[in-house]
Parts: C-alpha cells; sequence; structure tokens
C-alpha cells in the first residue's frame, strides 16, 4: 500500500499550491478513503473511538447489501416471468440480467451525485462529505429496473443539488436526499415510475407473454383484489416476505431488510426506536382501516381497508422505507423521546396515504419526505417540554429561597 | 445501603495500566512550576520576579482583575525563570526548590473558632482557594459568592484512575478540618459523595459535618457535575462549590499544621508505563525523573491528569495544579491502510461497527490517533448513551456553537462544565470538539453575565 500512498504524496504539492489547485477535495477525498489519516488529538480527551462517519456510511451500506443482491436476482426473476421463459433461467440467468439492468444505475448515481459533491465542496471549501456513499447505493434501490439511467442521473442531480447542497450539504439538509430523488423522479417521470408496466423490467418491449400484467400486490389490493397474482404466480404473503414480487429494486424482500435492520440496530447506527415505532404507527392505521372499512364509500376501497394490518408491513415500500430512509439521522427527529413520534406518525401516515390514495398506491415515500418536514417541530415541542422542566424547577427553588 | 443513586448512561473505558496500590520511590525532582493554564481563563499578573526567593505559601502570581486570588509556590525556593510564549503570555513560572522546604506560617488553629471571613482570607493568602472551583461556568470560585452547597466526589472513576479510597487512607484528620473549614463557607450542605457498594477509607466513612451519597454505575458516576445533577441541580442564579478530596486534605493542612503543603498522591498509569503505581509528588513538581525510567517506546503522550480531560505536559513537563494521576498513552500519528472498511477486531469503540464486539472485556491500549476528521453533525442519540444529565446535550452544543444566551440557558448550560461532555467527545462520530466549544462557550457566557 506504500506505492498509494507515495503517489498521493507525489500528488500533493500539485494539488495544494501548484496549477491543479482546483482537484484538491478530489485529492483529500480520495487520500482519506484510502487511509485513516494520521491526525491526533490536539485538544479535549486524548484518546478517541475508532467510529468516523465513513465507518457509520459503510456499516448502512453492509446492511443494504443482501436487498441489493436479492434485488438483482428478483428483476430477472419477472423479467423471465414476463417473457415466459422463467422455467428455463436458472438463479445465475436471473441474477446476470438484474446486474445488467442494476450496476450501471449505481455507477450513473455515483458519478452524478460525487460529481455535484466535489463540485460544491470545491466551491465551498469544504472537504468532500461522506453522506453520498449511502445515498449513491439507495437512489437505485428505490427505482424501477428499467429506469433510464439519463432519469436516474437527472434525479440525483436534483437530490443532491436541491436537497442537500443548497441547505449546506452533508448534516445541514432537511429532506432525506434518496427520497428526494425519487419524489422527483415520480413527478417529473411519471410514466416510467408508476403504473402496470413500471415494476417489471422488459415490459415496454418485445417477447412479452400475451395479455402480461404487471400490476403490483398494492395495486392490485386497490383494485379490491385481495388475493394478488401475476401471470399464476402468486403475490401472498410469503412470497411478500421473501420478497418475490415486483417493485422498486431494492424494497421488496422484506427478508432481506430485517437482515439490514438487525445490522443497523445491533451496530447502533440505525434508531430501533424509528423502526418499532414505525411498525407500531403502520399497524394502528391498518387496524382502524379495519373497524371504518365497511362504512367505505366503495367496495375497492373497502376490501383494502380491510385486509389484515400485518399485510400493509409486507407489501410495496414500508419495510425498505421504515429500516433505511426513516433512520436517516439527519432528516429524522433528533431527540430520543421525538424519535418515538416520527417513527410512529410515519407508519401511521404510510398506510393512510397507500390506503386513500387510488392513483398512487403507496404512501411510504411521501409519509416519509412529510415527516422529514415535520421532524423539526416534534424536536422544538420535546426540546420545549425540558426548557420547561428546568424553569419550572428555577421558580420552584426561588420561591423557597 | 440506603438510596444509591444509580447511573445508568455513560461508559467505563477500559485501557490497560492501572496502577497497582503501592507506593514508589520518591522520583527525584529538579524544580517545579506554576503553570497559568492550568486554571481556566486566568491571566496571571506576577507577584514574584526572576531571582525572587520564594517560602511555600508564598504568592507567585495573582489573577487579573482579582486581585485577592493568588497562586502560591508548592515549595521554597528561587523564582528560577519565567517561561513566556507568543505574545509574552507566561506558560510557566519556574522554581528551583530549596533542599529542605520551608513553610510561610499561617498559624495553626481550629477553623470552628474562626469566623467565615478569616478562613476566606487565610485560604486567599496561601493560595489554598485556586483549588475551590464553582458551578456554573467551571472556574476558580469567587470569594464574594454565596454558595448554596458545596460538592465533594469521593469517587473517581475516569480511565485508570487513582482509587480514592486508597489515596485516602491515613488523612482522616486533615480531610476532616478541610471539611469543616468548608462548613463556614456556606450555609447549605457539604455533599461528599461515595461509590457504592465499595467499603470506603476512614476519611470518608467517618466524616462528620456532611451529607453522604452514593454512587453507582459507569463513569461519569464519580464525575462532581454528574452528582450535583442527580442531588440538587443547579438553577439560574445559584452557585455552589466543588473540591476535591486531596484538595480538602491541603485545605485541612493550612488549618491544622499553618501550612500550605500541596503533597499528593498521584497514580502513574497508562500501558506505556512499564509498573503502574503510586507516588507521593508535590503540585507542580518537574517529571522529567519520573518519566527516564520505566516508560515504554518514545513515541508517547504524556498526559497529566486522565485522558479524557488531562493536558498534554510532554516528557518534561510537570504535575498539574490539582491533578491526581498521570497518563503515558503511545501517539498515534501513523496513518491506517482501509481503516474505515476492515472489519476491526482489535478496535476500540461503543459502537458495534467493529468485531471488537465479541471481546467485551478487552482491555485497550489506545492511542491517540482520532480515527478520522471532523465533520457536521449527522449522527444522532449518541452523545445521550455517556451524558447522565436531563439535558440535550448536541442542541446545547449547537446553542453554544451560535452563541444564542437565551438558548444556552434554557438548554441546561448552568449545570455542566467541560468536562462533562469528555466521553460525548470520545465517542462523536463526527469528532466534533465537544470540551472547547463547551469551554469556550461557558467563558462567552461568564463574560457576558458579569
Amino acid at each position: 500500500m506504500k506505492f498509494i500512498q507515495d503517489l498521493l504524496d507525489k500528488a500533493r504539492p500539485a494539488v495544494t499550491t501548484g496549477k491543479l489547485k482546483p482537484l484538491y477535495p478530489l485529492h483529500n477525498a480520495i487520500e482519506t478513503m484510502m487511509f485513516v489519516p494520521d491526525h491526533t488529538t490536539h485538544s479535549g480527551a486524548h484518546v478517541r473511538d475508532s467510529i468516523d462517519l465513513k465507518r457509520t456510511m459503510v456499516t448502512v451500506i453492509f446492511a443494504l447489501v443482501p436487498a441489493l443482491l436479492f434485488g438483482m436476482w428478483n428483476i430477472g426473476h419477472w423479467h423471465y416471468i414476463a417473457t415466459g421463459e422463467s422455467e428455463t433461467m436458472g438463479l445465475m440467468d436471473n441474477v446476470i440480467y438484474g446486474a445488467i439492468k442494476l450496476l450501471p444505475m449505481i455507477i450513473v448515481t455515483y458519478a452524478a451525485g460525487l460529481g455535484v459533491e466535489i463540485l460544491f465542496s470545491y466551491l465551498r471549501k469544504h472537504p468532500v462529505n461522506e453522506g453520498f456513499l449511502v445515498s449513491g447505493i439507495l437512489i437505485p434501490l428505490i427505482m424501477p429496473a428499467d429506469m433510464p439511467l439519463w432519469m436516474v442521473a437527472v434525479s440525483t442531480i436534483f437530490a443532491v443539488l436541491i436537497g442537500k447542497e443548497v441547505f449546506g450539504g452533508t448534516g445541514m439538509n432537511i429532506l432525506n436526499p434518496a427520497l428526494t430523488a425519487r419524489a422527483f423522479a415520480f413527478f417529473a417521470y411519471p410514466k416510467s415510475m408508476s403504473g402496470d408496466s413500471a415494476w417489471i423490467s422488459g415490459l415496454g418491449g418485445e417477447g412479452i407473454v400475451d395479455g402480461f400484467s404487471g400490476a403490483t400486490a398494492l395495486s392490485q389490493f386497490a383494485a379490491g383484489n385481495t388475493a394478488p397474482e401475476i401471470a399464476g404466480h402468486a403475490l401472498d404473503m410469503k412470497n411478500a416476505f421473501l420478497g418475490i414480487i415486483p417493485g422498486s429494486i431494492g424494497e421488496t424482500s422484506v427478508l432481506a431488510i430485517l437482515i439490514g435492520a438487525a445490522i443497523l440496530i445491533y451496530t447502533g447506527i440505525g434508531s430501533w426506536k424509528i423502526m418499532f415505532s414505525g411498525v407500531i404507527g403502520a399497524l394502528f392505521m391498518g387496524l382502524v382501516f379495519n373497524w371504518v372499512a365497511p362504512y367505505a364509500a366503495t367496495p375497492a376501497v373497502s376490501d383494502f381497508m380491510a385486509i389484515p394490518p400485518h399485510w400493509h408491513l409486507l407489501y410495496g415500500g414500508f419495510a425498505f422505507g421504515i429500516v433505511f430512509m426513516a433512520t436517516d439521522p439527519v432528516s429524522a427527529s433528533q431527540t430520543e423521546k421525538g424519535k418515538w413520534i416520527y417513527g410512529f406518525l410515519t407508519g401511521f401516515f404510510c398506510i393512510a396515504i397507500r390506503v386513500f390514495n387510488p392513483g398512487f398506491p403507496e404512501g411510504v415515500m411521501l409519509a416519509i419526505l412529510f415527516m422529514n418536514v415535520m421532524a423539526p417541530l416534534i424536536d422544538h415541542y420535546v426540546v420545549q417540554a425540558n426548557v420547561k422542566k428546568r424553569q419550572k424547577r428555577a421558580q420552584l427553588a426561588n420561591a423557597n429561597a | 445501603m440506603s438510596n444509591v443513586i444509580k447511573i445508568r448512561k455513560g461508559y467505563d473505558i477500559k485501557l490497560i495500566g492501572a496502577a497497582e496500590q503501592k507506593f514508589g520511590d520518591a522520583p527525584s525532582v529538579s524544580h517545579y512550576a506554576l503553570i497559568p493554564d492550568d486554571f481556566t481563563d486566568v491571566i496571571p499578573k506576577l507577584e514574584a520576579r526572576e531571582g525572587d526567593k520564594v517560602l511555600a505559601g508564598d504568592p507567585v502570581f495573582h489573577i487579573k482583575g482579582k486581585e485577592a486570588i493568588k497562586v502560591c509556590a508548592p515549595v521554597s525556593g528561587e523564582i528560577a525563570e519565567v517561561v513566556r510564549g507568543a505574545k509574552r503570555k507566561i506558560e510557566a513560572i519556574r522554581i528551583l526548590p530549596d533542599s529542605e522546604v520551608k513553610y510561610r506560617d499561617f498559624g495553626v488553629s481550629n477553623p470552628a473558632d474562626l469566623s467565615r471571613e478569616d478562613i476566606i482570607k487565610r485560604m486567599l493568602d496561601s493560595g489554598v482557594w485556586a483549588n475551590v472551583e464553582m458551578r456554573p461556568y467551571g472556574r476558580i470560585a469567587d470569594p464574594e459568592d454565596q454558595p448554596k452547597a458545596v460538592f465533594i466526589s469521593g469517587m473517581n472513576t475516569n480511565p485508570l484512575a487513582p482509587d480514592m479510597n486508597f489515596v485516602m487512607s491515613g488523612l482522616e484528620s486533615e480531610f476532616q478540618t478541610g471539611i469543616n473549614a468548608l462548613a463556614k463557607l456556606t450555609e447549605g450542605k457539604i455533599h461528599l459523595s461515595l461509590e457504592a457498594g465499595v467499603k470506603a477509607c476512614p476519611a470518608f466513612e467517618n466524616a462528620q459535618g456532611v451529607t453522604k451519597h452514593f454512587f453507582s454505575g459507569p463513569h461519569p458516576a464519580g464525575n462532581v457535575g454528574t452528582q450535583i445533577h442527580h442531588i440538587d441541580p443547579i438553577n439560574k442564579g445559584e452557585v455552589v462549590w466543588t473540591m476535591k478530596p486531596q484538595d480538602v486534605v491541603v485545605l485541612g493542612r493550612l488549618f491544622a499544621e499553618g501550612k500550605y503543603r500541596a503533597e499528593r498522591i498521584v497514580a502513574l498509569t497508562g500501558s506505556e508505563v512499564e509498573q503502574p503505581m503510586y507516588y507521593r509528588l508535590t503540585s507542580g513538581a518537574s517529571l522529567k525523573g519520573l518519566f527516564e525510567s520505566g516508560i515504554k517506546g518514545t513515541n508517547n503522550r504524556y498526559i497529566s491528569g486522565n485522558v479524557l480531560t488531562g493536558r498534554s505536559a510532554g516528557a518534561e513537563g510537570y504535575l498539574g495544579f490539582n491533578d491526581e494521576q498521570l497518563t503515558v498513552i503511545p501517539e498515534g500519528d501513523q496513518t491506517e491502510f482501509l481503516g474505515w472498511v476492515l472489519p476491526g477486531f482489535g478496535k476500540f469503540s461503543l459502537s458495534r461497527t467493529f468485531w471488537s464486539w465479541l471481546t467485551p472485556n478487552k482491555k485497550f491500549k489506545l492511542d491517540t490517533n482520532m480515527h478520522g476528521e471532523e465533520r457536521a453533525f449527522v449522527v444522532t442519540g449518541q452523545y445521550e448513551k455517556v451524558f447522565p444529565f436531563d439535558i440535550y446535550p448536541q442542541q446545547l452544543v449547537k446553542a453554544i456553537m451560535v452563541r444564542d444566551l437565551e438558548l444556552m440557558e434554557n438548554l441546561g448550560i448552568y449545570e455542566v462544565t467541560d468536562e462533562d461532555f469528555a466521553l460525548a467527545e470520545v465517542i462523536c462520530t463526527s469528532k466534533i470538539p465537544l470540551q472547547e466549544t463547551v469551554r469556550e462557550g461557558l467563558d462567552f457566557m461568564y463574560q457576558e453575565m458579569n
């Protein structure tokens, strides 16, 4: 590894004082990626925890790997069902097809996002922050497999620019950048992001089985069909849990997401409070819908309301959203009490939007973005309660004195 | 044991190099030094010049703006040198000691017979006063204040900290005399906090005129700030004073012997010390003799104090004014290839992102590497795990950063000092210098309020 260090050392004069000064943030980013710097403590405590932001981010990426690998397989699996070739295609065929779809998206996302980050770190003269390491994986995983790469790039640039950098960069953003990218894509390119043909790869192309419909389980629920299936493949609870249903690339397998959640919770990176209260919130809303289902306006809505609450946890993007998106520490509530409220309401609104909005049978994205905006308000009241308590204590002490 | 206060939030950093409970031979001390930076926000005004002869207890400097508060020579001898740094700032005042210490006589007396004013005057004149700290702000107490109470922590939970029950054994009468003097200073109580479930040494066990509290749990259970918060938190406008037990002993000697005798028991600790144990040293002693032998390696950080709050003294440095611990750990000035991706089996972390969670009882040999660069706040809920106060630490630090006085006050800045944030600083993912930030905030607040 000495030669890498030597190379970086050799380039240092050029980028610090020489002609290539604009490239300093890039040099710094590469260096800090390759080596934990030799900086020692100079104020305060003399020893420090080994954790840093890079380690935090890479832990989230590890947690995403199961969902990512499963997503790759699942893209291929559903593509070959749509083409009627699923019988002849094996595990590797599915994965290879998925990889051909997914890897370019990841590369494009990183290139676009890091490009903006490095540009800003040069303009603002701050080091490149690690936040995008995770966003760069999250964004492809919440897109449909057939999303054109230029749309992915534009959405990413929008998210980093408007979602993050205008607020001051990593740590300052109000909205989760990855969800901002998805929201942008959803409203800017609705044809690629919704409808029955978006969620299975290749439906727009040739060789599709006649009359094949790729409607997701949620949209079939919304249409009043409580036993959804595609071309004879049941979208039942077991398959939803394993993830063998169509959807955004990374969101389908609750099992893979649960492995990720376990990693996040065990390492202490993701807030279990948000995840747990989010699940409670979703179940609660599901139960409420069960109670009011008989009074629904149409039979279809009534049927959707009546599905068992725990189904909501398995279908759509709920699991992925609550584990990987709602727990983003920057855009979530920052107080521990606030996290309970924030998580509960995220789950609550997710199911509410999902059931009430027939045009778009998925609510987790909008629910989380809405709660991102509300999080500072929640924190404000939580902190104010602490302030009031302290003032009251002081008044009491003065009265006794 | 009744009413044990359990501290749940906190963490004991397990380090190699705890002191064995025995005393080492007194090292040769060539000279002594007073270091103004041992005191918070103090500008020294010299009272003795280079070449002056001083007795132990003769003033060397007083605090600018507060002439009554003096810092006195710990030993008798000659003022050898005033070491100045940039902008002629006084960094140290070196004293060449006499072969036998001669003490200035303050007269033996029983504090019970003296008035509050007499006791304060004698403490100020002898320099003992500089050991009394006030809260809020965490600085030398103002003798004009009327403190609500006095707090003494009889336990030290810092990494590799000296065992206070060992340190204080045999000091019963001096400690009690000190307590008797303190009793005259406040109309409130004198709170003495002890470690729960441990047999206290006679000095603590038999102390009269104090209210005892028992604390259990991880660090910072032994920090006086934690104890104040759980016993009787500070409200706006209130002042409390704090002292360390060994300082109370120095105070006791002032009345029992009529001398300023700043001898202390100091634990020499850390992974780079061959035989960690206790030593009897005097405040300000040159540590060169002590560090000359028995230290492994050469590229070390020599700390007067503990790894959380101590001052980097250097191999030829001095024992801090009221420090009771010395720590020697290796410097960590080397890079590590891809250290943020590798499993990290032997790495210290409160999070479980490194595989060292497989060995939870492992004792670490930590160096001074930062393990990353400073970043914006990203992770939340992290400080709260090691911050046993009913205070929102991250919000308070942000309020300090933007210098919002009202918000700082509302969020509880009066109840904390920089040392209360030490553990949060250690575990901070974004490597934010919390102690420095809080200290700046406290000094800013002090200036605005006075």
